[in-house]
């Protein structure tokens, strides 16, 4: 068995003492793991940085087996992602994300595509937290967990929409919250993609992402905890703002 | 099996350390029984010392045979300078350069979302402690040029903010190190950090 792909690498895990277990996102073969020989060592360590851009053959003799990757680098994106703590923040979120929510070798070609696209975007600090969290709105999607903002639940108008419901995800007008409106999540025009989206708009947004990766998504993943590094990620946000 | 099960149980012991296979290792057990007088039983009294006294540095974390290390006990370290390492190995680098002369603080790691080591794994609080404690004046965030070693000193730079000078060791060409041979972000981080002749 082998195959040949690009991907984004998500982790690295020493394994032995020069080898590393890696797992790849790659365009055609979804979230792969595989054994790098020499993955430890002083030539590929440098490559095998979260975030970086790598062409893959997996060989195998069973397709069961974990396998081993030959890796070429395309492109890094640490050096980039270390210039600036809300680029590595911003790395780490959607490293652990796609590690956490993504099943093994299941593509996802779209999500894909957005996420190297985001990445790519690391170190434009004025644009990056809008781009996140259209990934993350893309990323709910995927899984299944996808927020429906285009019309009211309750009244069905298309106007005034400033809520989420926390149980379907779907938008609620000022309106049609009434009394609720204290129980629903926020709905700022960058959520729907409308609007300059400044910062504190994005964090709103973000609290109502992560609700839905929190009560919706770890829990169908049997309820292990959401990863770390987004919370570090949305603080560090938090923190530039101020 | 050639040998007897005691020397079989050394090549056993021998092949798990590190750099060591099962051959090896039947070598250097072979030669150490070579030189019994001039190797294997000063190798052996040695060990045993070592067993017998290796202990953490209850200060810095550092490796010795007492509970402070003889880095924290010298007072000719107290300069005010405390240089943070990942790993006890980082330090032993450090102390091979022979530069640095101020005193240590080994974290035991770094912080990983994936392996979910969070701040309270590693030594972070007893290095905030220690910057109250042992009139610190610079902190020198000696820490590896991954992700996972900036994503850590990101961290204690947040924690430390405003309270000690922060700096970081500088990112860029190796010494003997050539152009055509580095990753590009190598390059664009030696260019950043480019300085005036």
């Amino acid at each position: 068995m082998d195959w040949r792909d690009h991907g984004i690498l998500l982790s690295v895990r020493r394994h032995g003492e020069s080898s590393a277990i890696v797992e790849v996102f790659t365009e055609a073969h979804g979230r792969h793991a595989g054994v790098v020989r020499g993955g430890a060592g002083r030539r590929l360590a440098p490559i095998l940085q979260p975030g970086a851009q790598i062409d893959v053959t997996w060989r195998a003799r069973l397709e069961e087996h974990l396998g081993s990757f030959t890796v070429e680098p395309i492109r890094s994106r640490a050096a980039a992602a270390m210039s600036g703590r809300l680029a590595l923040a911003g790395l780490n979120a959607v490293t652990a994300l796609l590690s956490f929510c993504l099943p093994e070798r299941e593509p996802h070609g779209p999500l894909y595509l957005r996420s190297e696209r985001l990445l790519d975007l690391l170190g434009q600090d004025d644009i990056w937290p809008l781009a996140y969290l259209n990934w993350e709105k893309a990323l709910l999607q995927e899984l299944g967990f996808g927020l429906d903002l285009t019309r009211c639940a309750v009244t069905g108008a298309e106007t005034d929409l400033a809520f989420v419901s926390p149980r379907t995800g779907r938008a609620v007008s000022r309106a049609g919250a009434g009394e609720w409106a204290s129980r629903l999540l926020p709905l700022p025009p960058c959520l729907r993609g409308e609007g300059p989206a400044p910062d504190a708009e994005i964090l709103q947004a973000l609290t109502t992402t992560g609700h839905f990766l929190e009560h919706r998504v770890a829990p169908a993943l049997g309820n292990r905890p959401l990863p770390s590094a987004r919370a570090r990620f949305v603080e560090t946000l938090s923190r530039e703002m101020q | 099996m050639s040998a007897s099960r005691e020397i079989e149980d050394l090549i056993e012991l021998m092949a798990r350390l590190p750099g060591l296979g099962p051959r090896s290792a039947r070598r250097a057990v072979l030669h150490l029984i070579r030189k019994r007088g001039a190797l294997l039983a000063p190798l052996a009294q040695a060990m045993q010392q070592v067993a017998d006294s290796a202990r953490e540095c209850l200060n810095c974390g550092n490796i010795g045979t007492s509970d402070i290390c003889d880095i924290c006990a010298s007072e000719k370290r107290a300069t005010g300078e405390l240089c943070v390492v990942e790993d006890v190995s980082d330090l032993w680098a450090m102390e091979r350069a022979g530069v640095f002369k101020g005193r240590y603080h080994v974290l035991g790691g770094t912080l990983s979302a994936l392996d979910a080591v969070g701040p309270e794994d590693l030594r972070i609080p007893r290095l905030v402690e220690r910057i109250g404690t042992e009139g610190i004046t610079e902190v020198i965030l000696a820490l590896n040029a991954t992700v996972d070693g900036q994503t850590t000193a990101h961290y204690i730079a947040d924690q430390l903010q405003g309270r000690v000078r922060l700096t970081s060791l500088a990112q860029g060409v190796p010494i003997g190190g050539e152009l055509d041979y580095l990753d590009d972000g190598t390059i664009s981080a030696a260019l950043r950090a480019r300085r005036e002749l």
